[in-house]
């Protein structure tokens, strides 16, 4: 059987996506081609222009545009923002933004549970950026959600799985893809997301602040399908604290 | 206090005069700089005493290598550490500062790059801040463009790409009232995606008509946070209320306005202190509003019509750019706007390092981008300039430029809401 990521009916044969706000234009053509990436996401607040180089220009075609709704601060201003997207041509799908600090970028849990129940409503396939609290993404499930997408670490920071076991909840917990986004620094913190279970990475800075963007694109490729492949096999048993012993200690036991 | 600042200008009357030098040599004669006029709204607020309390306990003598050497080990830079990265001491680490600095610019702006435009559309002024060239006292042309003028600015500008503006206007509430401010961000708003405003301090009220009427990006720069130095160079007018600038921002923030902007103008006071105090005016006032988007300018003084004398002292580009690598690194997310008071080549180099907006096709003059950037022979109208600007590159050329560096220039990031 064909393993696909699935979201809101839509099957997708890559799971990795890509950010575009912080490079090159000229590169994400590279990026995506490297990358093998089918979904790309864009702030509508950059794409809603008339510049002489238009992001949308770049984008290569076949590849799903995943608006996103940065700039928010509120539920409500998401979904103009969404309403926007759709307006500008940019497709049904929507990734909530919703953040009310400007130092860390963290997002509101509550406002984007707000935001992601009228979107659906409202046929998008609806993809909100949150902390990894179990409760919000059961809330984020039963307001329709595609997927929830958890941070690993705050946004930029390449720090990794800092929030690994929170991660580790979802995965076990939610039926919907769980989409680590935010925070994964290296291939190998890809990788071992997705060893655990994430349906898909999504990452941008790692890439923009690496020496060669396009190779880093390939190595994240790789370093997902890894981990893909990895999860699906079943990971064998590691031992965290000595061996096992040979005779087992419950022996005498006769009945 | 030196008097390289004073120009009699030969128009003025002899009372005139004695008045001017009155308020130049008798501090008697002024009025308290901390007393609010009748009409300025006051907030409680204890942004003013945080920042001026550690300010004046900031001595820069003190700090020394190893403080240095820590600051740019730790992970997070304190106040302290950022105290140290603003010290003499810091100096010979410049290149240190500027990786770590270029480092933390990647991470959270990736390599873009914003471009804006300012459009002064009067240059009216009631106030006599010595160093300025729209000083009231100043004799230059005086302009007030009307909406037809600033409309015709406005297409121009438009029709070069820019798709950010910032409004300024000199700071006469009698000759550039709010409703005349507002009705420019209201024909702002038909050609621009993002409208910012420079203009004098205002009440909560005003700030909220202005943002209802397209702005929503406030700049207000305190010139220096030294009080008795701000009040030996704002001599008469409104600007001479040291509080109640100082809050514009708050004020704007509670008025609804999406972001608000800070400087001080370096070179008119111990500029290792002023920079300190902007900082932390950012950063206490980010702690209260953690919503509000924040910015910081960085400019020098620059000489003025009839004053060629005025210059930046003792912060030269070194310096600068130690102030803006130790900006960085204190606040990481807020943005960094370098002025087209700098030189091309001092452009060219920050952003790759810090700054993340400059400005392109720049006019400091009113009604004059027609004969500045399209080649249309001036025809005497226009309104005079505030500053000599030092980069003069029109916005396709800085666009270019920003690219070649490896960059990529951005002209919206931007929804008004």
């Amino acid at each position: 059987m064909e393993d696909k990521l699935i979201l809101g009916g839509h099957e997708f044969g890559s799971r990795f996506i890509l950010g575009s706000g912080k490079y090159s234009l000229n590169l994400i053509e590279a990026a995506v081609r490297d990358a093998g990436a089918e979904i790309i996401t864009l702030a509508v607040r950059r794409a809603n222009t008339k510049e002489q180089e238009n992001i949308l220009d770049y984008i290569p075609k076949g590849v799903t545009l995943l608006p996103n709704t940065s700039g928010a601060r509120t539920a409500q201003e998401a979904i103009r923002i969404a309403r926007l997207a759709r307006e500008i041509g940019c497709g049904d799908f929507v990734k909530i933004e919703i953040m009310r600090d400007t130092k860390y970028l963290l997002p509101d849990n509550n406002e984007t549970i707000k935001a992601t129940g009228i979107l659906a409503n409202e046929g998008f396939v609806v993809l909100p950026y949150m902390y990894p609290d179990l409760y919000a993404a059961r809330d984020l499930v039963n307001a329709g959600a595609a997927a929830v997408m958890p941070l690993a670490a705050p946004i930029g920071s390449n720090k990794g799985l800092a929030t690994r076991d929170f991660i580790q909840i979802l995965v076990d917990e939610i039926d919907l893809p769980v989409i680590v986004d935010a925070g994964i620094g290296r291939p190998s913190q890809a990788c071992e997301a997705m060893e655990m279970g994430a349906a898909a990475i999504m990452a941008n800075t790692a890439l923009a602040t690496a020496g060669d963007l396009p190779m880093m694109a390939a190595a994240f490729k790789n370093a997902v399908e890894a981990g893909r492949k990895a999860y699906l096999s079943g990971l064998g048993r590691v031992l965290t604290r000595g061996a096992s012993a040979s005779d087992p200690l419950t022996g005498f036991l006769r009945d | 206090m030196d008097n390289r600042f004073f120009v009699d200008g030969k128009h003025l009357s002899p009372s005139a005069l004695e008045k001017k030098h009155r308020l130049e040599t008798d501090p008697a004669s002024r009025t308290d700089h901390m007393e609010y006029m009748d009409g300025m709204e006051q907030i409680n607020s204890d942004i003013m005493e945080k920042v001026l309390s550690e300010m004046d306990n900031y001595d820069h003598s003190r700090y020394t290598a190893k403080d240095v050497n820590a600051a740019l080990e730790h992970e997070t830079c304190t106040i302290e550490d950022f105290k140290a990265l603003l010290s003499p001491a810091a100096q010979p680490f410049l290149e240190q500062m500027a990786q770590r600095a270029r480092q933390t610019t990647s991470k959270h702006f990736g390599n873009t790059v914003y471009l804006f435009t300012p459009l002064y559309i009067a240059n009216y002024c009631e106030n006599y801040c010595v160093y300025c060239g729209f000083n009231c006292y100043n004799n230059i042309n005086r302009m007030k463009l009307d909406m037809a003028q600033i409309e015709r600015e406005m297409q121009i500008i438009q029709r070069s790409g820019m798709e950010e503006i910032l409004i300024l206007t000199g700071e006469s509430r009698s000759q550039s009232n709010i409703e005349y401010i507002g009705e420019a961000c209201k024909l702002a708003r038909k050609y621009f995606r993002m409208v910012g405003l420079e203009i004098y301090p205002v009440n909560v009220d005003e700030y909220k008509y202005l943002h209802k009427c397209g702005a929503d990006y406030v700049t207000v720069f305190q010139e220096t946070y030294n009080s008795d130095r701000y009040s030996e160079l704002h001599l008469l007018g409104h600007k001479r209320v040291y509080p109640y600038r100082f809050d514009a921002q708050e004020r704007a923030i509670l008025g609804g306005m999406r972001g608000v902007a800070f400087s001080a103008l370096l070179g008119l006071s111990d500029f290792r202190k002023d920079a300190l105090a902007s900082a932390l005016h950012v950063y206490f006032l980010q702690r209260k509003y953690p919503h509000a988007e924040m910015s910081l300018s960085c400019p020098r003084l620059r000489p003025i019509i009839n004053n060629d004398k005025i210059n930046p002292l003792d912060v030269h580009e070194t310096q600068l750019c130690q102030i803006i690598c130790a900006y960085r690194i204190f606040l990481p997310f807020v943005g960094i706007t370098v002025s087209s008071r700098e030189s091309e080549s001092f452009r060219n180099g920050i952003v790759k390092i810090a700054a993340t907006k400059v400005s392109a096709g720049v006019s400091t003059g009113i009604g004059d981008h027609e004969s500045k950037y399209n080649g249309k022979e001036s025809d005497g109208t226009e309104g005079d300039e505030q500053f000599e600007i030092n980069d003069a590159r029109p916005l396709d050329v800085m666009y270019k430029d920003i690219a070649a560096e490896g960059l990529q220039p951005v002209l919206n990031d931007y929804i008004y809401m």
